[in-house]
């Protein structure tokens, strides 16, 4: 059964945030549990109205684990692993599997406790892939290392700066000031962020993003369903994905990042332009993912991104505010932000964002990245 | 002693890590359509062709990135804090994740291989400014 017309419309008509920080009272699966009621209470829905179910990074057959552990039994299935954008690029499948007749109602899911587990790893590696010959010997730690190649490289090509760099964190941690819920809310300066202990050169300790536990709910319905819903829904008005490379030699060029191809899509997708998006929620893995990001997304010129944000056009009284929770420098990093990016865009575009609400915001762009700067998702967000 | 490559390595790059053991750096190219390829694959990813094969590499090339890692390595590695992990490429077109040694190098400067000898299995290349 295709949908068309107006009934064809897909909307996120719930979200919630997991237990978030230090999570010590918790499992993953019970983190998801919370989210998951609490995004489906906003949607005016119950677990038991859904048929779709998306996540990533939750084990093998994570769709059949959590699904089980929720007492669902989905129609539709999907665990594309996109790395931290999965839960961007969810919303263009989500949307896909509506639009088509295949559920009703789409769940996607995330929670880690990374912080408490103290498990992250530095290495990624696969031992059947070619890494082990031609990457591991070498001792990249990633994805700081990727990063650190990416923002050595942007310096070379346009003159960008260590202090442009850390003026992202610094933004990044004004927003955190105006949400409670945030990891580090404490004023930050180009100074703290330049003094803090070297990673991976020229990337600071305050240059990466925070390790926190976190997660989340989304909950996408189509159609009258959606117009039900006992929140404001947000229309998903464009989508749009694309993975390049797993290893970072093998990405031809900072202009062939996997952003472009997927903002370009999405909005194309939306018929929007960049002056239209009142709020941007990059994935800030690192300070120079947000400056590729703008440039990737188009909101400046290749090289620009540095002077863009050490302007100011960042910030709450600025052209383009971004990254408003704080981001994964400063509000949450559970191992994948995904998930808290499109939460903090719905929250935005429904006026719900309390002292951080960027005023008269109706069109949002969230745009994720994963693996080892390997995949990008983008998504345009538009309230009513 | 070095161990027979497939311990580590897979059928497809066996003949690279053989040439390795002797320090010598090879890289594929197509027969039909010249293109080099790194690493490698059954065939050449420009062109389809099956008509792919292994050419000594100049060992020459020029940093495309770096990054200096203040974080410890795994100790198997042998790499002291901090070290130097860089993207080269070859002056073939291929670019490759190695280490550079000795004097600093910086994006854009000349460099050269040279060899890290591993315990039980072929040294890898890693690179080093290029003497003139
Ligand atoms: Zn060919």
């Amino acid at each position: 059964m295709l949908i068309t017309g107006p009934d064809r419309e897909v909307f996120i008509s719930g979200v919630a945030e997991a237990p978030l920080g230090e999570v010590r009272d918790h499992s993953e699966l019970s983190m998801i549990a919370l989210a998951a009621r609490e995004a489906l209470a906003d949607a005016g829905l119950t677990l038991r109205d859904v048929d779709g179910l998306f996540v990533n990074y939750l084990g093998e057959e994570g769709t059949v684990q959590v699904g089980e552990y929720l007492g669902i039994q989905p129609s539709y299935s999907d665990s594309s692993d996109l790395g931290g954008a999965a839960f961007v690029a969810f919303l263009g499948h989500a949307s896909a599997a509506l639009q088509t007749g295949r559920c009703r109602v789409a769940l996607i899911v995330y929670a880690s406790r990374q912080r408490t587990r103290a498990t992250r790893k530095l290495n990624h590696w696969n031992e059947k892939a070619t890494s082990p010959q031609f990457e591991q010997p070498y001792g990249l730690p990633a994805p700081m290392g990727q990063f650190g190649l990416l923002a050595a490289r942007h310096m070379y090509e346009y003159g960008t700066t260590p202090e442009q760099l850390a003026s992202v964190a610094v933004t990044a941690r004004q927003w955190a000031g105006l949400n409670p819920k945030a990891w580090k809310r404490d004023p930050l300066t180009i100074d703290d962020v330049l003094e803090s202990r070297l990673i991976c050169a020229p990337l600071h300790r305050l240059d990466c993003c925070l390790v926190t536990d976190g997660g989340g709910a989304i909950v996408l319905t189509i159609g009258d369903r959606a117009r039900d819903s006992a929140n404001t829904p947000i229309r998903v008005a464009g989508t749009g994905e694309s993975a390049r490379q797993w290893h970072i030699p093998q990405l031809p060029s900072l202009e062939a990042s996997p952003g472009v191809a997927a903002a370009r899509a999405a909005l194309q997708m939306a018929e929007v332009g960049h002056a239209d998006i009142d709020v941007f929620e990059p994935y800030d893995a690192s300070t120079i993912s947000v400056l590729l990001a703008l440039e990737d997304v188009g909101f400046c010129a290749r090289g620009d991104a540095g002077a863009f944000v050490q302007e100011g056009n960042l910030t709450a009284t600025g052209s383009l505010p971004s990254i408003t929770s704080g981001g994964g420098l400063s509000y949450c990093h559970p191992g994948a932000l995904g998930i808290l990016l499109v939460i903090e865009a719905v929250r935005q575009l429904r006026g719900q964002a309390g002292a951080r609400q960027v005023p008269g915001a109706t069109v949002g762009l969230v745009h994720g990245i994963g693996g080892l700067f390997s995949t990008a998702a983008t998504a345009v967000l538009v309230r009513g | 002693m070095v161990e027979s490559v497939f311990d580590w390595a897979d059928p497809t790059t066996a003949h690279l890590w053989e040439a390795a053991s002797k320090e010598q750096l090879v890289i594929q190219q197509c027969g039909a359509c010249r293109q080099y390829q790194f690493y490698p694959r059954p065939f050449c990813l420009a062109c389809d062709s099956d008509d792919i094969g292994w050419v000594a590499a100049s060992g020459q090339g020029t940093v495309y990135s770096q990054t200096t890692v203040h974080l410890k390595a795994a100790p198997e590695l042998g790499l002291v804090t901090p070290y130097v992990v860089a993207v080269v490429q070859l002056e073939e077109g291929p670019r490759l994740l190695t280490n550079l040694t000795g004097e600093a190098c910086r994006i854009g400067s000349p460099v050269q291989v040279s060899w890290r000898s591993r315990p039980g299995q072929a040294p890898v290349p890693v690179f080093g400014l290029a003497t003139p």
